[in-house]
């Protein structure tokens, strides 16, 4: 095909020619590996998203017994009602229903009761004490099933398994078949996994509490790794002479950049609460340790959008008797705004997944409830979901990938403000 | 004998169509086959008032048969166009200069003579360009063969970081053109000689040619070009990153290359393009204004810009 | 209370403005001043808010001890018995009835009543140093104000002296990062000090055995080398080599596709997609490497282990079939995914940093792109991604979320990446989550760990970044 381009040779034609084929081949080996090196990397993000997906998504759907239960006057002291033992008591009833007669042990009973979550007795309990005329009715009583039902409902514990290897026997099984046919067992929107704290019980624990730990613990972080941050690098960027002083502050933000995070766990775990006495498992030492983790990315980034303001806006402020501070302060950085907000926002999002250093300060414990101030001991979405994965109950698992999808919307929610921001304002010199 | 081989816009209709074809005896194959060059475009500049004294003979020294015909090349990067419906001639065994003040696309079109301009996403290339015949742009030519055949220089001299020798068995090796060491140690040998430099780097071939100094760098760009003995050579600026004594040298070098390549150099300096070169072609605002022997442009140029150019009022 | 305290300053800052503004208003009436009005009542309000900012930071930080320490002085006998786990706790619970809280236990009888006592004490000394701090801070924001307020003239230079306070100010924030390396190092040495006091520094770090737990004994510490952090430091070694054959090719194959061959369409979806798994949280990591790759992996090998039973290969299939969910395989390799974006993004600027001429001078020679990469550019920008490999090789030691959820505890010497092996950082987790005493060997071992992990990654993070930076001075 190349023999018009004249070779000098036959020979050098010759060899070129041979070569190309092998040389092509090489090409396009090469080519499919990068390919290949892209396909893992966009794979493995498919595979990781579906994965949660598939395994949280029945965390937002629980299944809930709406069950007559008559309220024995026998069984209920009206100026005690919380003292009474329902889910005992309902159990009863449904066995009765059923046409079942419990052992001495009561073993039938138990098994019964192992169906209802633990919830019954406190919404039975507010029933009557809300209205005790209940008492000597039959009214219909709301309460999520056991988590342990809820997965059998969901198929995730299977008929076909063997008896002794699930957590549901197959008396349960028979009983929640009736319950069901009986029209009993509803599928809901699992509203507790937004309003709830954490809980012992899968079917009643919900992400609120980490949720608000972990904004009050941002909000630590922001108010100090912001302006702190931000006049740092100011300084570095506007001030600083170009000495060993300013020099030394640089190398130690670079390598504060790359600090193992698990370290800041340490530094939290030794200054703040074994020196301070500050109080552990507290949003204040969480939003501490996040912010010195956070300060030296919030310090680069403000600093690129600093560098990024050309001379000549602080040349012309300079030419005009604007002092440096002046010059700074109301011509460079309202310029160089955007950009501070973009890489804030974003380390904030960073610092908001985070969890090696909150395992150290004690945000590991279990923590029910939802804290109101940065001084109580709270949980955090991440450490909620390593330890919801490290729960031995099933159903903890489920909820653990759909706890992972309320922290990557989080997420996701900040990385999309700071693009917006960074879209919407940002300037090209 | 007139000596009609470069051909732009400027001359298309500037004589006898029949001379076209004529050079240096040498009868160049198939000149009227080509859609653009036919003689259309011919009528619609029939005549061209300065065209006269161009075609008067001058002294000119042996030329070499026609190497690169190109024919309305025209070049785009994005939305902008950089290059003007280009037609030359160039020929073998000589020194062929573009210049221009920066910008007016002599670049451009150089990098589309071994089709550099592939590597950049945006750019567009159309027209013909034909080497010894055959269509460059063709599919068929594979751009790593035409760049086998194509050897360039660049502006700023680009060593590989590697050591000399390595540099230099670069093209050979990538080609596969040698076989065994010791005819690789000849190939390196011999063009590191055409290029001036061996005796400089002898006991040192296995030093980085990074260490170098500006003007054997450039020599050493060179031997690395030469050694997978191409025919053609681009040169871009090759001596604008340079001191003065090491462009003599460059420049010497050029004419001594001469004998074996057809070397096609872009200089922004026009006292070089008159000490190295044999044709002239003067670029300005991507298109060709004039072409010609060099003495000739240098003192009897056809048209007005390229006077002023060449006079210093503008550039 | 504190909370409110810290408004103060803030509060007396405002006045102090308002007030200084009027102040120099009235002074500079028919003079032109050095500085504007305004910037004198800057500086007022300096004069005023620094001085009770430094007062009610210093009760906030030293009150707390203060007055514990007044507290402490005078114990009931029965608290003086108690140990110190149990005092610490009698004493959480005092501020707690104090502030009007129950207490967390159940206090005995002489316990109880003095828990009452204390809790009035307490109280008392809680108002007191309330006030005390409130009173201290507006004295010193008087004192303060009192000199600035003498000084508003027009001849005063207030435009360079508050410039002066911000750019103190500003200093005094780039120096949290010194401040904060020093708190690391001090933190991990005072620490890291107690623990070698107990366990020599070479046991430590050549010793075989890793046993915290049964060290707790009192018999057993430092003296049967449960202390030893070699088969830590195996096992961390083992799991970055794994999480670095993954990263290590196609974090730099991506980079170089991305670079030299993507077209713009393939970079705006790919970039995107590699930010994304750039920051997921290493904690999700975890998750999906213990509850998805795990058992993945170990079905995998038992089924392997499953065919070759009672076959030639009878002993691997033995061993295949006792592997379990946590192995270094796992964790190693998920990490090696995380870190695949960390080592792209870096090679790519290293790779960008490549001048164009040399890609040019390439081609024009007639090479392909592939060869332009591994002969061209790879050599010219083979430091760099040396130091980008090396900030990886650091980033997968301190890694924690992944190890801790998915290599496991088992502190063995292997090189066998089936094996369960565990790191430095997840002996760290383990140590310093759950009950723990302080100041026992078992606590402080964590501190020697974590002083080796700073120490190692310090020197990774220095040496890597002096490659880049030396590297891309060349080129610019």
């Amino acid at each position: 095909m190349t023999d018009a381009l004249a070779p000098t040779t036959a020979d050098r034609a010759a060899r070129l020619q041979k070569g190309l084929r092998r040389r092509y081949a090489r090409e396009r080996r090469f080519q499919l590996y990068g390919l290949l090196a892209i396909g893992v990397a966009v794979g493995f993000l498919v595979l990781l998203l579906g994965r949660i997906w598939t395994q949280g998504n029945t965390a937002f759907w629980a299944h809930e017994a709406a069950i007559p239960v008559y309220m024995d006057p026998a069984r209920i002291d009206p100026a005690y009602p919380q003292g009474t033992n329902f889910p005992q008591m309902v159990a009863e009833q449904q066995l009765a229903r059923l046409g079942v007669t419990d052992d001495a042990a009561g073993r039938a009973s138990t098994e019964m009761r192992q169906i209802f979550s633990s919830e019954l007795k406190f919404v039975a309990g507010d029933m009557i004490k809300a209205d005790p005329s209940l008492i000597g009715r039959t009214v219909t009583v709301t309460a999520p099933l056991s988590d342990d039902a809820d997965l059998f409902f969901k198929g995730e514990i299977g008929r076909d398994t063997p008896e002794e290897q699930r957590r549901v026997t197959d008396r349960q099984i028979g009983w929640l078949d009736r319950l069901q046919d009986d029209g009993f067992v509803k599928r809901t929107f699992n509203g507790r996994m937004f309003t709830s704290g954490d809980s012992t019980e899968p079917e009643l624990a919900g992400v609120l509490g980490a949720v608000v730990g972990s904004a009050l613990m941002l909000l630590v972080t922001a108010l100090l790794a912001i302006p702190i941050g931000v006049a740092a690098a100011i300084w570095l960027e506007e001030f600083a002479p170009r000495n060993r002083l300013s020099a030394f502050i640089e190398v130690n933000i670079n390598n504060l950049a790359a600090v193992p995070s698990i370290v800041y766990g340490l530094l939290g775990l030794a200054l703040f609460i074994n020196w301070m006495q500050l109080p552990r498992s507290s949003p204040l030492v969480g939003g501490l340790v996040l912010a010195l983790m956070a300060l030296p990315t919030i310090i680069i980034a403000t600093r690129s959008s600093l560098k990024a303001v050309p001379p000549s806006i602080r040349e012309a402020a300079l030419a005009l008797g604007a002092s440096k501070t002046q010059t700074v302060f109301q011509h460079v950085l309202p310029l160089a705004l955007p950009g501070v907000m973009t890489g804030a926002i974003i380390s904030m999002a960073h610092a908001l997944g985070e969890t090696a250093p909150l395992l150290l300060i004690g945000m590991v414990s279990f923590v029910p409830g939802v804290a109101t101030s940065v001084a109580e001991p709270t949980g955090a979405l991440p450490s909620l979901i390593y330890i919801w994965e490290n729960a031995s109950e099933r159903a903890f698992h489920e909820r653990t990938a759909a706890a992972i999808m309320v922290l990557l919307a989080l997420m996701i929610v900040m990385n999309a403000a700071a693009i917006v921001l960074r879209r919407r304002f940002e300037r090209r010199w | 004998m007139k000596f009609n081989i470069f051909r732009s816009h400027d001359d298309r209709g500037s004589g006898d169509p029949t001379q076209t074809p004529r050079m240096g005896g040498h009868v160049l194959p198939a000149a009227r086959s080509d859609g653009p060059d036919g003689p259309t475009a011919d009528a619609v500049e029939p005549t061209d008032a300065t065209a006269g004294p161009a075609l008067q003979p001058r002294p000119a020294e042996p030329l070499g048969p026609i190497k690169i015909r190109a024919r309305d090349v025209s070049v785009h990067y994005g939305d902008k166009q950089a290059l003007h419906d280009v037609s030359v001639d160039i020929p073998d065994k000589t020194v062929t200069a573009f210049i221009g003040p920066s910008g007016c696309g002599k670049s451009t079109f150089l990098r589309c003579l071994n089709r550099m301009n592939d590597t950049i996403p945006s750019a567009r290339v159309t027209g013909r360009i034909e080497m010894d015949g055959q269509d460059v742009n063709s599919k068929s030519v594979d751009p790593v063969l035409l760049r086998a055949q194509v050897g360039m220089v660049f502006q700023k001299p680009n060593p590989f970081p590697k050591s000399i020798y390595e540099n230099v068995a670069y093209g050979p090796r990538i080609h596969g053109l040698t076989t065994s060491k010791a005819d690789l140690d000849g190939v390196v040998e011999k063009s590191l000689r055409r290029a001036g430099l061996w005796d400089e780097v002898a006991d040192r071939l296995h030093s980085p040619g990074t260490g170098l100094s500006g003007g054997q760098q450039q020599r050493l760009v060179i031997a690395r070009a030469i050694a997978v003995e191409p025919e053609v050579i681009l040169m871009d600026e090759p001596c604008s990153a340079l001191d003065p004594i090491a462009t003599a040298k460059i420049e010497e070098l050029i004419d001594e290359l001469r004998e074996q390549y057809c070397i096609v150099i872009v200089t922004h300096s026009m006292a070089q393009a008159a000490r190295v070169s044999q044709r002239t072609a003067f670029f300005h605002m991507g298109r060709l204004v004039e072409t010609g022997n060099t003495e000739e442009i240098f003192t009897n140029p056809r048209e007005r810009r390229t006077l002023d150019y060449i006079t210093g009022r503008f550039g | 209370m504190s909370a409110l305290l810290f408004l103060l300053p803030i509060v007396l800052a405002v006045a102090a403005f308002v007030a200084g503004r009027a102040v120099a208003h009235r002074r500079f009436d028919g003079v032109r001043p050095h500085s504007r009005p305004s910037q004198h009542a800057a500086l007022a309000a300096i004069w005023v808010a620094v001085p009770a900012l430094v007062v009610v930071l210093a009760a906030a930080l030293f009150g707390g001890q203060v007055e514990r320490g007044l507290l402490e002085a005078d114990q009931p006998a029965a608290v003086v018995a108690l140990d110190d786990i149990r005092r610490d706790a009698f004493y959480a619970d005092v501020h707690r009835v104090a502030g009007g809280e129950t207490p967390l236990q159940t206090w005995e009888a002489p316990l109880s009543a003095d828990l009452q006592s204390q809790a009035v004490r307490a109280g008392q000394l809680d108002s007191i140093r309330l006030v005390g701090a409130l009173a201290a801070a507006l004295l010193a924001a008087a004192i303060g104000g009192l000199f600035a307020f003498s000084r508003i003239r027009p001849d005063l230079r207030a435009r360079n002296r508050v410039e002066g306070w911000v750019v103190g100010v500003l200093l005094a924030c780039a120096a949290v990062a010194v401040l904060t390396t020093v708190g690391i190092v001090a933190s991990l040495l005072i620490d890291a000090t107690r623990f070698f006091e107990r366990v020599p520094v070479q046991e430590f770090l050549l010793g075989t055995q890793w046993s915290p737990q049964t060290a707790i004994r009192a018999d057993q510490v430092g003296s049967t080398g449960a202390f030893g952090a070699l088969p830590l430091f195996a096992g961390t070694f083992l799991i970055m080599l794994i999480a670095m054959a993954v990263a290590a090719p196609v974090g730099l194959m991506s980079a170089i596709y991305l670079s030299e061959y993507a077209g713009p369409t393939t970079r705006a979806i790919v970039k995107p997609v590699l930010e994304i798994l750039a920051g997921v949280p290493t904690v999700v990591y975890g998750f999906f490497a213990a509850l998805t790759v795990g058992p993945a992996f170990r079905a995998f090998f038992n089924g392997i282990g499953a065919q070759l039973i009672g076959g030639p290969l009878d002993g691997l299939g033995q061993y295949l079939m006792l592997v379990q969910n946590q192995m270094a395989l796992v964790a190693g390799g998920v990490m090696g995914i995380m870190l695949i974006p960390f080592v792209s993004s870096l090679s790519d600027d290293i790779i960008n940093a490549v001048p164009q001429s040399l890609r040019d001078g390439s081609y024009a020679m007639g090479a392909t792109k592939s060869e332009t990469v591994g002969r061209v550019l790879m050599p010219a920008a083979l430091p760099g991604v040396a130091g980008a490999l090396l900030l990886a090789v650091s980033r997968a030691v301190g890694e924690t979320m992944i190890v801790t959820m998915a290599a496991g505890l088992a502190a063995r010497l292997t090189l066998n990446p089936l094996d369960t092996v565990t790191t430095v950082t997840v002996q760290i987790v383990t140590l310093l989550t759950g009950d723990q005493e302080f100041d026992s060997a078992k606590t402080l071992s964590a501190f020697g760990l974590g002083l080796t992990l700073f120490l190692a990654t310090l020197v990774l993070n220095i040496v890597a970044q002096r490659i880049v930076q030396t590297y891309r001075q060349q080129y610019d």
